[in-house]
């Protein structure tokens, strides 16, 4: 893992490669023409990477991650300008035509992307899809590039390989499909093989698997990994060494315990603040980053990150720091490790100091509102379910549509919120989460139980009746970008509400400077578009909207998955510091256990239609009682290598079953690990009888036959 | 499979069979049978007109649903009525679908064909020159009705084809044949394609420009795609790439353009029949209005509802082919 | 275009920078693209021509110079005579003057009403979907060209308002399938949802939110409507089931001049020549809209999304 590396050198100049790397990137920069001038992506990356490494790089988005390894696939479009040095196994590829270049690509060097489902070509076989990556650098017959596509696909863990490779890949679930773009990537023993957010899309359970599968093809072809990400945990439990990129640049490089435990640079120190803990019971505040990452356009001079960072000198401004060593001992010289760097102009005070995260960014941690000091059987409940049921009928075909069957999308859910109170709604995509907040925000009757709001229910509600509770009832969705209308300015967008109750013009204009000082935004903001602010910025308009009219419930859909890193904290922040404000309640729906652990009182656990597990936040994560709640903890990454290290993963098998036909008795125990450890006697229960929540104790129920408590974190 | 497309298959026949009844009521009420004897010289009497009128089922003064009601039994019986000329509507119409569908045939295959071939060139060699000058000529032919087209070419055929390459095919702008033609199987048949050229030409030049545009845009779109790269990161060189990943799934949006070209494709037909003096059903069509005969129009009517119902179903099977996200297993 | 796409994708966060105004950035796109540019001067061009050129001849359309019939271009009459003496270039610009006033207004209200019926469908859903898209289909087996056709007889001598109107009626279906399909994407957008969750009512929202919101495709669809009103209009016209006599388009005079286009070709050249140059500056001008307003997203993409 050491490895021997001349010192940084600025961009352009040749050095000679380092013996023994198989991939080095050195002084990388791209740049691309665009409508506002030129964008310049990338701006002096620079690593090497021994045999078997695995290296992660993390960066938000237009960090210049993804661009970087894509130059070196040779995959960026003929309108980018690249320049410096990419060396594979000493071999220089800038320059290099498309047929010398795609000679390497699949052989030497392999790429998995991001979005398995627009990654593979729809019209083909998965089987066909590998075969060919195997024919186009070997020269074997058609039916022995098959028989190897069919072993690659085993080795991936997919099940009947065989039968599975004469499938399309819209007939593969998300997870499959990227154990199909490993198998391709892995086809011909690669050296290399560039990750680009390989798990991205993916839900947390599948992650785990696919990470699993990543670590099963390093081991079968000795290849090393450079694994792009966003996710801080995902890199910290599978990467050797960790590069952070901000601007184009990387700003930090070190080892993961480095990085995680050391970091230098405030970015990093700020990235890894901001990051609420699942692992940790008492609240910890979370350290919000101000501001955006800056335009690649024209970017002004000296630390892309000093109109960020609350440790800038006048420095900062003028003079953009360069990659230096952090310890003074390991100064830079030939034959020396890279050892841990960081661009900073402070980073010697940081390391003195040992400041931490909470030292340079201001972290505030809001209260309850004061209704929560009651007792909860005291308060009323703003929201009521009980056996709630939703179904679908399944369509199939475009062309030739037809009913085949009926999904069970929420099959009998009960829950209530009470005042003042946060109540999470998790599980993976499929699990019926979305459904129940839709039955509950059309406020229509119900196919099957009740759902009350505010005490009234919905049943047999008017139009003036559902009018009345629409006012008390407001919602965020998850994508800023697409929850506000492009061609309304921010004003007519908070105050498109206040307007459909009769709210006189002069009030609106009123509380639409109100409200945008409620989420910390200016009035001189009222007049712009949306498109003229940021991710964060216009989940805080989004957010404004729905505290438009004073709800007293308000549903929050994934409210914060879609932002950067940086920027979640600030939103999360700002929710719990409204409601303690305006002592609202929240449905908090998510599938990031974390921000629900942080943010959330009670928290109710979705598997296929159904509440597997409810109940005390912290109960449910410290002594998790249904398999299902054990197997989504434990496979959430932990920004905490150390803690990775020694974790042991319950790793479920296969994908979620189609609520179309669900399994009789206990939806999970296909897939439960304990199912799977039960006598012939006992698991004949779990096939024959469906659980119901039953107690574990004040406010904590699991809905499992031979429910065990089992500590995961 | 077989069950929805049955399915699919009498969908379009309950619209057909509304369309026509449409058609046949639009007609009947429009066209007026009775001014063309009512014209005469000597004016035939009233009573004999009514009876002629009444005999073709053509009365203005029965009521239109009474008349529809007996042009749909005779329809079911396989009997479509008679022209003005008395003759059987079905006779004639034999003859001229087959003129009509030799035109149409070699209009869709060709234009089809040329087309997405143009826009496959054009795409890949995007800004090029050669992309530029297909798109330049898409867009002119795009912009010019297909009757001007046919004059243009008639013009351009006398006056400088015929006229300056004399050794060359002659090239004839009027029938599908020259009649007292004898000889050989191969003279005749030269006639023929010496008949067939310009009005061929004239609906296939509209067809290419339509497709090649919109098989350039697909193709663009899949250039972008995710897959592509893939297949190059995998090793393949990107004009391999392009050509075995990326057409086969830029075609599948061709599928539904067949489907609404060819409506597009009847219009022009008709034009290119009356221009070059074919007689087909186009032709036929555009004189029965004039002579307000009904029962030929309602003909008419039938003939291009059912194709483009057979043109909607052939996109159908089409798409289903190209694309296996929508075939049924 | 490309360019553009890959640094949005390569470079989401771009916006965040320089601001430029929606309306400057399709202005400036729009000026790049010299032909598109081209097509709008032309256009405009042949608008001015049409409604003034009239005046700067002293022959009226209709006016008969006998001692001059069936005279080549000259410095009297600038595009010649015809059979019976009439000064083609005044004949030609009524022509142009009809083809062009009646292809804005068919384009107009069909892709207005493409618009209302296609969002309709496409917001309400249910049974109003169903009868809507079933009266597309309906409409669609039949080409419109016989059904105007059909119908000619019941407009001679009436106004040609009622020939715009009956074009327009069949001409606006497969926007409004396009338009649909826009709506279903757009119905599933959270804004349009925030909305309904809100109150607001399904009137206000198609009109304030989905109709808005797709503008830039109508825009460009009204604009290669006006081509194809010019063109279904002339075909028409051609074969007498158009404009009538002893008013002119400039498919009647084409229809007028094709019986002697050998000996007499101008009689029907000029009226061809300024009807591929109209419709053609149209198609580039449309052309050249949908790069500026919408890069991302060809009307292939859009179509191929309705079916």
């Amino acid at each position: 893992m050491t490895l021997d590396l001349p010192a940084e050198t600025p961009t352009g100049r040749v050095v000679p490669g380092t013996p023994g790397a198989v991939l080095e990137v050195r002084g990388l920069t791209v740049s691309f023409p665009s409508e506002s001038g030129t964008v310049t992506a990338v701006r002096g990356v620079s690593f090497a990477l021994s045999p078997g490494e695995v290296l992660g790089i993390v960066g938000e988005s237009g960090s210049g991650k993804s661009v970087s390894s894509l130059a070196v696939m040779g995959l960026l479009p003929s309108t980018a300008r690249i320049s410096g040095s990419i060396r594979f196994q000493g071999k220089e590829l800038l320059g290099l035509g498309d047929r010398e270049f795609s000679e390497l690509r699949g052989e030497g060097m392999s790429m998995v992307f991001q979005d398995p489902l627009s990654a593979l070509t729809p019209v083909y076989t998965v089987g066909d899809q590998i075969a060919e990556a195997v024919r186009i650098h070997r020269d074997v017959g058609k039916d022995e590039a098959k028989r190897k596509a069919v072993e690659l696909l085993e080795l991936v863990g997919i099940p009947n390989a065989k039968e599975r490779s004469r499938a399309f890949p819209h007939e593969f679930s998300g997870g499959m499909r990227q154990r199909v773009m490993i198998a391709m990537a892995i086809a011909n023993d690669p050296d290399v093989i560039i990750a680009d957010e390989p798990t991205t899309a993916l839900d947390v359970t599948v992650q785990a698997q696919i990470l699993e599968v990543l670590g099963t093809a390093q081991e079968a072809t000795g290849a090393a990994i450079v694994m792009i990400t966003h996710d801080l945990g995902v890199i910290a439990g599978f990467a050797d060494r960790v590069m952070v990129m901000y601007a184009g640049r990387p700003v930090e490089t070190g080892t993961v315990d480095d990085i995680f435990y050391r970091p230098r640079m405030p970015y990093t120190l700020g990235l890894l603040g901001s990051l609420p803990r699942l692992d940790r019971a008492e609240r910890q505040p979370l350290t919000p980053v101000d501001g955006n990452p800056p335009s690649l356009v024209d970017l002004p001079p000296g630390c892309p990150f000093a109109p960020r960072c609350p440790m800038r000198l006048s420095v900062c401004l003028e003079l953009e720091p360069d990659l230096d060593p952090v310890r003074s001992g390991d100064t830079p010289g030939p034959g020396l490790h890279p050892g841990h760097r960081a661009a900073c102009h402070r980073h010697r005070e940081i390391e003195e100091q040992g400041l931490t995260a909470t030292d340079v960014f201001p972290a505030q941690l809001a209260g309850e509102p004061p209704v929560a000091r009651r007792p909860r059987e005291s308060r009323t409940a703003v929201l009521d379910v009980e056996g709630l049921v939703r179904r679908f009928p399944l369509t199939r075909g475009a062309v030739f549509r037809r009913t085949v069957g009926t999904v069970h999308a929420v099959d009998g859910i009960t829950f209530d919120i009470r005042e003042g109170e946060t109540l999470a709604l998790v599980g993976e995509s499929g699990c019926g989460k979305t459904t129940t907040i839709n039955e509950i925000l059309t406020l229509a009757r119900p196919q099957e139980g009740r759902v009350a709001v505010l005490g009234r229910e919905t049943t047999g509600l008017d139009r003036g009746g559902r009018r009345e509770i629409r006012r008390d009832l407001s919602v965020v969705f998850q994508d800023p970008m697409a929850s506000l209308d492009p061609r309304l300015p921010v004003a007519d967008i908070l105050a498109e509400g206040l307007k459909t109750y009769g709210v006189p013009r002069e009030k609106r204009a009123a509380r639409v400077r109100e409200l945008l000082r409620l989420v910390g935004l200016g009035p001189e903001h009222a007049s712009r578009y949306p498109a003229e602010f940021s991710g964060g910025q216009r989940q805080r308009i989004c957010i404004a909207r729905a505290l438009a009219l004073e709800p007293k419930l308000v549903v929050l859909d994934e409210p914060v998955s879609a932002l950067d890193v940086s920027i979640r904290a600030g939103v999360i922040n700002l929710l719990e510091q409204l409601r303690e404000k305006l002592s609202l309640s929240y449905l908090f729906v998510a599938h990031d256990l974390s921000v629900v652990r942080h943010i959330a009182n009670r928290v109710a656990v979705m598997y296929l239609g159904r509440i597997v597990e409810i109940g005390d936040v912290n109960k449910v994560f410290e002594t998790p009682a249904h398999p299902y709640t054990q197997a989504l903890l434990s496979a959430i990454p932990l920004p905490d290598p150390r803690k990775e290290r020694e974790r042991r993963r319950v790793v479920l098998e296969g994908d979620l079953p189609s609520p179309a036909d669900p399994p009789s008795g206990c939806r999970f125990r296909t897939r439960c690990p304990l199912f799977a450890t039960l006598a012939p006697d006992k698991a004949q229960r779990c096939i024959d009888e469906e659980p119901a929540v039953a107690s574990q104790g004040p406010d904590h129920g699991a809905a499992c036959h031979y429910a065990e408590v089992k500590t995961v974190l | 499979m077989l069950k929805f497309l049955l399915r699919r298959f009498a969908n379009y026949l309950v619209l057909v069979a509304l369309a026509t009844t449409m058609g046949y009521f639009l007609a009947a009420t429009s066209l007026n049978a009775r001014a063309n004897y009512e014209g005469r010289n000597p004016r035939p009497s009233q009573t004999s007109i009514d009876a002629k009128l009444n005999e073709l089922n053509l009365n203005n003064h029965t009521p239109v649903v009474k008349r529809f009601t007996r042009w749909a039994g005779d329809f079911v019986r396989g009997d479509m009525g008679k022209t003005f000329d008395e003759r059987p509507v079905w006779g004639e119409m034999k003859q001229r679908m087959g003129v009509s569908l030799r035109l149409l045939l070699l209009g869709s295959l060709f234009g089809a064909a040329l087309g997405v071939a143009m826009g496959v060139i054009g795409a890949v060699k995007q800004y090029s020159f050669t992309d530029h000058f297909t798109t330049a000529w898409a867009f002119v032919l795009l912009s010019t009705p297909v009757f001007l087209l046919a004059v243009l070419l008639k013009f351009g055929a006398v006056k400088y084809w015929n006229a300056h390459v004399p050794d060359s095919v002659h090239l004839y702008y009027v029938g599908e044949k020259n009649p007292g033609l004898t000889g050989t199987s191969f003279v005749l048949l030269r006639d023929r394609i010496a008949h067939l050229i310009l009005p061929t030409l004239g609906i296939v030049l509209g067809q290419v420009a339509f497709y090649s545009r919109y098989q350039r845009n697909s193709f663009l779109d899949v250039m972008g795609s995710d897959f592509l790269r893939t297949a190059q990161a995998k090793g393949l060189r990107r004009r391999t790439a392009l050509i075995k990943h990326g057409l086969r799934t830029a075609l599948i949006p061709m599928a539904t353009f067949f489907a609404y070209s060819f409506g597009l494709l009847l219009t022009g037909a008709t034009f290119t029949e009356k221009i070059f003096g074919w007689h087909g059903m186009g032709e036929w069509f555009i004189d029965s209005i004039a002579k307000n005969d009904i029962n030929v129009v309602a003909a008419v009517i039938v003939f291009s509802a059912v194709l483009i119902l057979i043109a909607g179903l052939i996109a159908d099977l089409l798409y289903a082919a190209l694309d296996p996200r929508v075939r049924i297993r | 275009m490309e360019v553009l796409r890959e640094a949005e994708v390569l470079d989401p966060d771009h916006e965040t920078g320089e601001i430029i105004s929606r309306g400057r950035l399709v202005w400036r796109r729009f000026l790049r693209r010299k032909s598109a540019v081209a097509g709008g001067v032309i256009l405009i061009a042949l608008f001015v021509v049409a409604f003034a050129g009239p005046h700067l001849t002293r022959w009226q359309y209709l006016d008969q110079d006998l001692s001059n019939a069936l005279q080549g271009p000259s410095g009297n009459h600038w595009f010649g005579t015809t059979q019976i003496g009439q000064d083609v270039f005044a004949r030609t610009m009524r022509g142009l003057q009809k083809s062009l006033v009646i292809g804005l207004l068919t384009a107009f209200f069909s892709t207005g009403t493409a618009a209302v019926v296609g969002a309709s469908a496409g917001y309400f859903g249910g049974w109003v979907d169903r009868v809507l898209m079933w009266i597309v289909d309906l409409l669609l087996v039949l080409p419109s060209f016989l059904i105007i056709a059909i119908l000619s007889p019941q407009f001679r001598g009436k106004t040609w308002l009622l020939f715009v109107v009956l074009l327009a009626a069949f001409s606006w279906m497969i926007t409004a399938r396009i338009v649909r399909g826009l709506t279903l994407s757009l119905r599933e957008r959270e804004f349009i949802q925030a909305a309904r969750f809100m109150g607001v009512p399904s009137r206000t929202i198609i009109f304030r939110h989905l109709l808005p919101n797709m503008s830039s495709f109508l825009i460009i669809d009204a604009t290669l409507n006006v081509g194809g009103a010019i063109l279904a209009e002339s075909g028409l016209s051609f074969f007498g089931f158009g404009v009538q006599p002893p008013d002119v388009s400039l498919g009647t005079l084409i229809a007028d001049g094709t019986p002697s286009f050998l000996t007499y070709p101008w009689l029907f050249l000029f009226a061809g020549g300024l009807l591929i140059v109209a419709v053609l500056a149209v198609n580039v001008m449309g052309d050249g809209l949908r790069d500026a307003l919408d890069p991302n997203s060809s009307a292939v993409k859009a179509r191929t999304r309705t079916k």
